[in-house]
């Protein structure tokens, strides 16, 4: 039977939809950038950026962060290279460092929340909070697909469509590192040491 | 212990949620009716396997695209119902009125945002999935899974807006629901919640429609069809598609913001808390200023399709028509700020604003003169899409001038937010889109039923449309003029402004007379459709839709034709060029429930969120995601239509 | 021969009927809009009257490519109509350099004109923008409220509500807010409107240049009591606006921050009120209210 989503045509515009996507995500967050930027300053009495982050806590996360970009990748070369094991062990090592990504930024929430500086206490707070956790919730949907993506591995061996769903997912990963490192720079950097 | 009971339950619904006032409970009621009729008809007459079958499941384009016409005219009624009460309540002033402020208020914010999200959007998505792959010579959409997912989110979030007419109520904060009027502090009911939730379930669902039209055109055109091959409307939509690309995230992200200030106390766009509400109306308008290119650009690529059919001649300056439409599309993004002059950003930027608007004024106007020069040596056929043009035209250069005018800003100090802005989209949007979309209809309607629409009713409509557009709306210039603002539900009676709305009423009835007419002539060309026969080609038409069956076949082409001119089938025709038929075996997406299943749960999820109701959120969105992730794992999605059954299909066809 | 007898008549019956829908149309407009008072073209102050003259100038604009565009329309469309065989047909005539050249190039010319007249004009009508004259200004505090408007007169200690007493020739500075959702403080015969938003304050000056009262109003949706927000402009001569500040200024009501609470309070009451001010930082305070956590109120 012939695999017409094997079709180089079909990936192509699979590929393009992506990006495409990609890019009204990245349009979506600049959203959300611009308005963090109106409203930084908007602490409304209470504490700024500068008194609420702890840099070297998120240097830690951006570390891990960046480190599960390198392994999603060498899972996307392990696959191309028909290495199952590899490339289980890979994905399953990025959604660890996902994981644990996800579990410090949630550490710093309720951290934030139970000293009373949660979203409700100012318009900076609810911008830092929707910008940091909109990235949050696109790495928890990260996480699922990463999740189905390894039991799919594990039950089948390769096929066509489960690698180009891989490469997929790769660019999705990198995308979201890249939108943290923004986080990182704008929110964390620029506000927690002004 | 009852009370935290039911809460957890049914979140903030309660029994006297139900409970409306007459008008309001007998439009609910007509609609539960309505419903009630449709579900006995389907089972008296055991269509329900047929109805799934062929329709709610289907991944046709062609079907999904009549599903989106169906939910957009019924908007419409229920649009048009509205204005009638809204014009009753304005005209019968001093009578005390028929309507308390609130439920007018609720009206005409339902009204607004209906038109735009469920009739406009409606209709112009109908048309994509209808024209957009035949016109460039493609068998299907580029996702035809993600399609009726996006036809179905559409359709749950128009469920959720006329939820409003059975349980609770629906915002009183306008269609653009301004903060801090639609934060808790001053609106703490479910109205906000469904407008948020009905835009933003639908909205996405454009989103999605939109990154599909655009992989689509650029991805399967014919082979040989360049992009300054395509046919104008591809043009149209694919700047249309961009749009929104960029523009709809945008919406995603501030409706995120306002219900996140509802749901959780954010301050986003509160008055206190250091919220910023004149944010919120920069945000909403940097989507709502290309919103509105987004439902225009369609229907200019519609009219430069009729104009050159009827006058049996190119289109003139294509070059200069594709500039223009890309300009429109740049520069609609540079122009948000005209919406609100009198928030007082200082004359600099006032500036910069209102020239940046004006700007769009020039390739508008070459577009309309473009047009007007297709007619120019040509043999001009003045049928029924034909007149919609003419009406156009008129209609839209004079509103077109309304909006040059209010585009310099000083003088839009004295016209904001009263009667003559409203006159003035109307005139932009019922001259541009709807009349667009009237043209379209009469122009394709052929195409896919294989019969003409009835000439005379669609003459006799167009005139009642056109005199009623005119006595519905030039009094609200006039009245603009007086210093009447919009949405007042009564006024002082020594204004004297009673008299231009009895007159504005009047056009009402006469633009309602139109749109029975439209529909009898709908009933009447299907009972005499053997009267209309046509072939595949009644227009003598220029592009590659005319060339194929009317109706078209699921797979509409057996042969993907090759590209070598503009108006391809028109230069066919003229070179006595024919395909050659020749039978492969054609792929086609099987049915799939995975839309409407992601659809209902969608609803499941806004109402729920409405409501308070966070068991049934969790549901919502556990479904959502099951439903998806089963389709995602599952291989066969796809069925073969074999060289023989596409032979004896187009045999079948031929003897016909 | 019969076909034709009908055909031949149908187009005299087009037209009659057309005619007289037409001029039903019209003697309908002009009956309803007869001896009504038209503030935005009509004006009694400096800068509506500029406003006015600005508008006109545009629309003149405007018509420059209206008139031509309608003529071309409709002889175009008639001339070569297909029952007319005898009008060259070229169905391969799709560009020609010059037209275009001239019809991207016209509107350009008009646009350019409206942009220069759109700069001098937005700045000269800036409503922040002070006006000219020898007269001392008066300044006038203004609250949108729930559903009514509060005037303060900081400098004669008087406030007014729904409605408001300025001195003709003498320029007004009005610097707006709200205690309320976003309102649009909006006298058209005066002057173009200004937003009134919490926690901010806006400016619009204007100078009335005849005696009489006007209409204000608010221009955006604030909720249920919307409709009932308009107020009266009484322009009078200076010696009658001294008199009545004068009068005001001993009214026997008061407006103390208590009183002020209570008058905040959401009501469809139009009713005018005048009021001796005793606190003189009230405006500011409204504004604090929303700025600060620590607002005074």
């Amino acid at each position: 039977m012939k695999q017409v989503t094997n079709d180089p045509v079909v990936q192509e515009k699979k590929t393009l939809g992506f990006w495409i996507y990609l890019m009204t995500d990245c349009v979506l967050f600049a959203g959300l950038f611009a308005t963090f930027a109106v409203l930084h300053t908007s602490t409304f009495g209470g504490p700024s950026g500068a008194k609420l982050f702890d840099l070297p806590f998120v240097l830690v996360e951006t570390m891990i962060l960046l480190t599960s970009s390198f392994t999603i990748g060498l899972a996307i070369l392990g696959g191309a290279r028909g290495f199952k094991k590899q490339t289980l062990v890979w994905l399953i090592v990025t959604f660890a460092l996902g994981a644990a990504f996800l579990t410090l930024e949630l550490t710093e929430f309720s951290h934030l929340v139970a000293d009373g500086n949660g979203w409700d206490r100012s318009a900076f707070l609810s911008s830092f909070f929707t910008l940091v956790g909109t990235h949050g919730l696109h790495i928890t949907i990260g996480l699922l697909w990463l999740l189905v993506m390894i039991v799919r591995l594990w039950k089948f061996n390769f096929r066509q469509t489960d690698l180009n769903r891989l490469a997929l997912f790769g660019l999705f990963w990198h995308f979201l590192d890249i939108v943290w490192i923004f986080i990182f720079s704008i929110v964390y950097l620029i506000g927690g040491l002004s | 212990m009852f009370n935290t009971l039911s809460q957890i339950i049914f979140g903030r619904l309660t029994p006297s949620d139900f409970v409306h006032d007459p008008i309001m409970a007998g439009a609910g009621y007509a609609m539960i009716g309505g419903l009630v009729l449709v579900v006995l008809a389907l089972t008296y007459f055991k269509k329900w396997k047929w109805l799934w079958r062929t329709w709610l499941t289907s991944l046709d384009p062609k079907k999904i695209g009549v599903m989106y016409l169906i939910v957009s005219v019924i908007m419409l009624l229920r649009g048009l119902a509205d204005v009638l009460l809204l014009r009753t309540q304005q005209a019968t002033n001093g009578s005390a009125g028929i309507l308390t402020s609130d439920h007018f208020q609720q009206i005409f914010s339902a009204h607004g945002t209906i038109m735009i999200f469920f009739v406009a959007m409606g209709v112009i998505f109908g048309i994509f999935n209808l024209i957009i792959p035949s016109q460039i010579g493609a068998r299907d959409v580029a996702f035809p899974l993600l399609n009726s997912i996006s036809f179905w989110l559409f359709a749950a979030g128009m469920i959720i807006i006329n939820a409003p007419l059975v349980v609770g109520e629906f915002s009183t904060a306008g269609w653009l629901a301004y903060p801090p009027l639609s934060e808790l502090q001053y609106s703490p009911g479910v109205g906000v919640d469904y407008w948020i939730w009905s835009l933003q379930i639908a909205g996405i669902g454009s989103l999605l429609s939109g990154i599909n039209f655009f992989v689509t055109i650029i991805k399967m055109r014919a082979p040989g069809m360049k992009l300054m091959m395509m046919p104008i409307f591809a043009w149209s939509v694919l700047c249309c598609t961009s749009l929104i690309m960029f523009a709809f995230p945008i919406l995603t992200a501030t409706l995120g913001m306002l219900s996140l200030d509802r749901l959780l106390g954010m301050h986003f766009f509160t008055s206190g808390g250091g919220g910023n509400p004149m944010l919120y109306v920069n945000l909403i308008w940097a989507w709502g200023h290309p919103e509105v290119y987004i439902l225009v650009l369609p229907a200019f690529g519609i009219f430069s399709e009729v104009v050159a059919t009827f006058s049996g001649k190119k289109l003139f300056g294509y070059t200069s028509m594709v500039v223009a439409l890309v300009a429109i599309t740049i520069l609609s993004f540079t122009v948000w700020l005209h919406h609100f002059f009198t928030m007082g950003a200082g004359a600099d930027v006032n500036t910069f604003f209102g020239i940046m608007t004006m700007v769009i004024a020039i390739p508008t106007g070459v577009k309309v003169f473009n047009w007007i020069f297709t007619m120019y040596r040509g043999r001009v056929r003045f049928t029924t899409p034909m007149l919609w043009f003419m009406g156009f035209i008129v209609t839209f250069t004079l509103g077109g001038v309304a909006g040059v005018l209010m585009s310099v800003p000083p003088a839009d100090f004295q016209f904001h937010n009263s009667l003559f802005l409203v006159a003035h989209f109307h005139t932009m949007i019922v001259g541009g889109v709807l009349f667009g979309a009237f043209a379209g209809f009469a122009y394709w309607f052929p195409k896919f039923t294989g019969f003409t629409l009835n000439e005379r009713l669609g003459r006799y409509a167009f005139w009642l449309w056109i005199v009623g557009f005119l006595l519905a709306f030039v009094p609200l210039y006039i009245l603009g003029f007086m210093g009447a603002t919009r949405r007042l539900d009564h006024y002082d009676p020594s204004l004297g402004w009673q008299g231009l709305f009895i007159v504005a009423g009047v056009g009402v009835l006469l633009i309602c007379a139109g749109v029975a007419m439209q529909v009898l002539q709908v009933i009447v060309s299907i009972v005499k459709r053997n009267q209309n026969r046509v072939g595949e080609d009644p227009w003598n038409g220029r592009t590659l839709e005319w060339s194929i069956a009317s109706p078209p076949q699921v797979y509409n082409y057996t042969v993907i034709p090759t590209v070598t001119y503009r108006d391809e089938f028109w230069e066919m025709k003229r070179r006595h060029h024919t395909i050659k038929p020749e039978y492969t075996d054609i792929w086609l997406p099987k049915n799939s429930a995975t839309g409407i299943i992601v659809g209902l749960f969608a609803l499941i999820f806004g109402v729920a969120v409405v409501w308070h109701v966070v068991w049934l959120v969790i549901v919502g969105v556990i479904g959502v995601i099951v439903t998806l992730i089963i389709r995602l794992t599952s291989d066969e999605t796809e069925e073969k239509l074999t060289a023989a059954e596409v032979a004896k299909r187009e045999l079948k066809r031929q003897t016909v | 021969m019969r076909k034709d007898k009908k055909r031949s008549l149908k187009r005299p019956i087009q037209v009659v009927l057309s005619s007289v829908v037409a001029i039903i149309i019209i003697t309908a407009l002009v009956y309803v809009t007869r001896g009504r008072d038209i503030p935005v073209l009509n004006p009694h102050g400096i800068i509506a009257d500029q406003e006015r003259n600005l508008i006109l100038l545009t629309v003149g604009l405007g018509l420059l490519v209206v008139v031509p565009v309608f003529i071309m329309l409709f002889t175009i469309a008639w001339r070569y109509r297909a029952s007319n065989t005898k009008a060259v047909y070229q169905p391969d005539f799709s560009s020609h350099k010059g037209f275009e050249a001239l019809w991207w190039g016209l509107p350009c010319l008009i646009i350019l004109t409206l942009a220069i007249i759109t700069g001098i004009y937005t700045h000269a009508l800036d409503p922040f923008k002070p006006i000219d004259s020898q007269v001392k200004p008066v300044t006038i505090q203004v609250i949108s409220l729930q559903w009514k408007w509060l005037f303060i007169y900081p400098d004669q200690k008087i406030a007014t509500l729904n409605y408001v007493d300025i001195p003709k020739d003498t320029p007004i500075n009005f610097m707006i807010s709200s205690d309320a959702p976003m309102n649009s403080f909006w006298i058209p015969a005066l002057a173009g409107q200004v937003y009134a938003m919490s926690g901010m304050s806006t400016q619009l000056h204007l100078m009335s240049n005849s005696v009489g009262s006007y209409v204000g109003t608010s221009a955006n949706i604030s909720g249920d009591g919307f409709a009932d927000m308009h107020f009266k402009v009484n322009s009078m001569s200076e010696s009658d606006f001294a008199t009545w500040t004068q009068k005001a200024a001993v009214s026997t009501s008061s407006l103390a921050n208590t009183d002020y609470k209570k008058l905040a309070e959401p009501s469809h009451d139009s009713s005018e009120a005048t009021y001796k001010l005793t606190d003189a930082s009230l405006y500011n305070e409204v504004i604090m209210k929303y700025t600060s956590p620590g607002g005074s109120m």
